[in-house]
């Protein structure tokens, strides 16, 4: 949808922008939050939340229903106004400015675009509200309309467009304003599988052109991971984790991080020995699994005393799964029988129970062509994955 | 496993056949326009064509097969013509215009932000809301009015407690005033303007405000740009619902209206009543019939071009 020949930037080319500003103590951050809260009657929606964000990043909020990341997106916009904290943007503190002051502009889950005024005139709108002159506003308005291939729907009224079409005209009417911030509320929700993939991409390549800081608030884990260079992971008002998608998922936090944020077999655990790893700041732990009295290995990130019980993850596409018992060192090898399967012509997931009676969920690729499964319904099986995919949760 | 496969009960569209069926309920409330409007009209118009007479009934016959007759039909279009010729009619019926058409406008003006008020509070209150709107249609029409009348008399309650408060020497001249009638329109109507503007209020979608504010509209732009033009079909329907009636209003302005406040209904009722010139009093509800017709066909007609 986008079209990248355009020469849409009109602000100067973004500035050299690190590539993890995160991990630079000097920079500074482009989004300050302070301290952040919403109280509703007796119901906190946000809690004591502070975050900051650097120019150019796709920073995503990820939570599910209910964790307070609308209302969080809601008192950015300036929609909400927050009962404690402060959001300071670009140097200039939020405090009392109304949102239709704010240097931010936002792209709805609905949409909401104007449903009595064609797409040319939506996309105007908020140029119109600035007085910008009449000639410009075209100029403007057709240049937008081209970057998101919209130009030949100029003319139509929203009714008459698809749902893909109506969210570019959200996105066109957003970011014509030249924002500092882009807000974008579930941008891939309501579309189909195949446009979102597309979408994705284009939303990644938009925001790479124009270098304006979006933010992105969303329940679906696989949105946040694809698109984000950070994600926040949040519940009940608070963030639980932040970081890269790669560092979220293959090191969360806790068990609620693993477990939102893609999928994860769980295992509860207790510590037999915990030693110091040499040279590196991590630790090294034995540990046996409660129920089969598995002997594990994995690296930890702090001392933990021996008997202290802890949870063992592994993600379901570290585990190998054949018919032959693996041979390696460090491996952890169960046995099992195939008890559901779900073919996805890509990759198969395999729901096996263990000899201990749990289910343990194993995704692989399908690497050969065949019109046979490789493996079937009540096959013997070992899983085998190597420790090192062990994740060590405390929490 | 029960056996389901037994005799279905038919169902009333089978029964009488589809199509039968689909015809007999268009065709049921045509019939009943047909009945109770159409044929009613047709016979005022009828009326409205014959000259008045000392007769019972007090009109001339439109056909006349008699042997004498001149020519068999018996229409003339004087009625028509004198109401042309008095002021009294036009008067009235510049009254009953001016009069519906600010009362609409106050309805509007009043009954808009009841509307959102009730469509934006929280549901519970939104009930009570909407109940003490439809509440005043428990008690008979005719008994407000006359309610209106105690309150707003020399010696009623308004007047009463102002000078109890000692703010007036004198009572007030506030019943048989235009502005008694314009009170009574607006009290009595104003809940036709706020149900379907509530409707339309209450079934839009929030987002596309804050999305207005967001683009850089501040809070009266909001308003004008977005919530007034997707709340035209409300204003337009509670509009007709109040002017519609209030055009011809008659118990009201008789009730509560002084002389001047004159309007078609009043008309209307002396010439057939006083009078007796059921001819006349025809052509005037047929003149009153077109006026509203007319406006309502044309913005029916921009509407479909719209489309």
């Amino acid at each position: 949808m986008i079209n990248k020949n355009i020469s849409q930037a009109k602000q100067p080319a973004s500035p050299y922008v690190a590539e993890t500003p995160w991990l630079d103590p000097k920079a500074k951050p482009f989004i300050q939050i302070k301290g952040l809260s919403k109280q509703f009657d007796d119901f906190t929606a946000v809690n004591n939340i502070s975050l900051d964000i650097y120019k150019g990043e796709l920073f995503t909020i990820l939570g599910g229903s209910g964790c307070g990341k609308s209302t969080l997106l809601r008192m950015l916009a300036g929609f909400e106004m927050p009962s404690a904290g402060q959001i300071i943007i670009d140097d200039v503190d939020m405090s009392g400015v109304p949102a239709y002051d704010r240097p931010i502009n936002m792209m709805f889950q609905s949409y909401a675009v104007f449903p009595h005024m064609t797409v040319a005139q939506n996309v105007a709108y908020g140029l119109k509200k600035e007085r910008v002159a009449k000639l410009e506003i075209t100029r403007r308005v057709s240049e937008m309309l081209e970057l998101v291939q919209l130009s030949d729907l100029a003319k139509r009224k929203p009714q008459q467009l698809s749902g893909g079409e109506r969210q570019r005209v959200a996105l066109a009417r957003a970011l014509i304003k030249q924002p500092k911030v882009l807000l974008l509320d579930e941008p891939l929700a309501a579309l189909d599988k195949k446009l979102r993939e597309q979408t994705q991409f284009e939303l990644m390549n938009l925001q790479y052109q124009l270098g304006i800081t979006f933010v992105v608030v969303t329940h679906d884990q696989e949105e946040a991971m694809t698109l984000s260079t950070r994600v926040a992971v949040m519940d009940q008002g608070q963030f639980v984790q932040t970081g890269t998608p790669t560092q979220v998922y293959e090191s969360p936090k806790n068990r609620f991080v693993a477990d939102f944020f893609g999928t994860i077999n769980l295992f509860d655990a207790t510590v037999i020995s915990c030693q110091p790893n040499e040279g590196t700041a991590s630790y090294d732990i034995k540990a046996k699994l409660d129920k089969t009295g598995t002997m594990v290995k994995a690296v930890g990130e702090s001392l933990l005393s021996p008997a202290s019980t802890i949870t063992i993850g592994v993600r379901p596409e570290k585990i190998g799964i054949s018919h032959e018992r693996p041979e390696g060192d460090n491996l952890t090898i169960a046995k099992g029988v195939v008890e559901d399967l779900a073919y996805y012509g890509n990759r198969s997931i395999y729901r096996v129970r263990s000899e201990s009676g749990r289910v343990i969920q194993v995704s692989a690729q399908n690497y050969q062509r065949s019109e046979q499964l490789s493996l079937e319904w009540d096959d013997q099986v070992y899983l085998s994955w190597d420790s090192s995919c062990n994740v060590v949760l405390t929490e | 496993m029960n056996d389901v496969s037994g005799p279905k009960k038919p169902r009333y569209s089978q029964l009488l056949g589809d199509k039968l069926w689909r015809n007999f309920v268009i065709g049921l409330p045509y019939f009943w326009l047909f009945l109770f409007f159409l044929v009613p009209f047709g016979i005022v118009f009828k009326i409205s064509l014959a000259d008045p007479i000392v007769a019972q009934p007090p009109f001339t016959a439109l056909f006349d097969f008699g042997a004498n007759a001149k020519s068999w039909l018996h229409a003339t279009f004087d009625n028509y013509l004198f109401l042309t010729e008095d002021n009294l009619y036009w008067i009235s019926y510049f009254n009953s215009i001016k009069i519906a058409g600010i009362s609409t406008l106050l309805c509007l003006l009043l009954g808009y932000p009841m509307a959102y008020g009730i469509a934006r509070s929280t549901p519970t209150v939104r009930n009570v809301l909407l109940m003490l709107v439809i509440l005043p249609f428990w008690t008979s029409f005719l008994l407000r009015v006359y309610a209106w009348m105690g309150l707003l008399g020399k010696n009623g309650m308004v007047n009463g407690l102002l000078s109890y408060l000692g703010l007036i020497d004198a009572p007030l001249e506030m019943l048989y005033t235009n502005g008694a009638v314009y009170l009574g329109i607006v009290y009595t109507y104003i809940p036709f303007m706020i149900l379907p503007l509530y409707a339309t209020l209450e079934k839009m979608d929030l987002d596309l405000q804050d999305a207005a504010a967001d683009l850089g509209a501040k809070p009266w732009q909001v308003f004008v740009d977005t919530t007034l033009p997707l709340s035209m079909p409300g204003i337009i329907a509670g509009s007709m619902l109040v002017f519609i009636p209030a055009l011809g209003e008659f118990v009201i302005p008789t009730l509560l209206g002084g002389i001047d406040s004159l309007m078609i209904g009043r008309t209307l009722y002396d010439e057939f009543f006083v009078n007796r010139d059921w001819p006349l009093a025809s052509a005037v509800a047929t003149v009153l019939l077109i006026i509203l017709v007319i406006p309502i066909m044309l913005f029916q007609r921009s509407q479909q071009e719209k489309e």
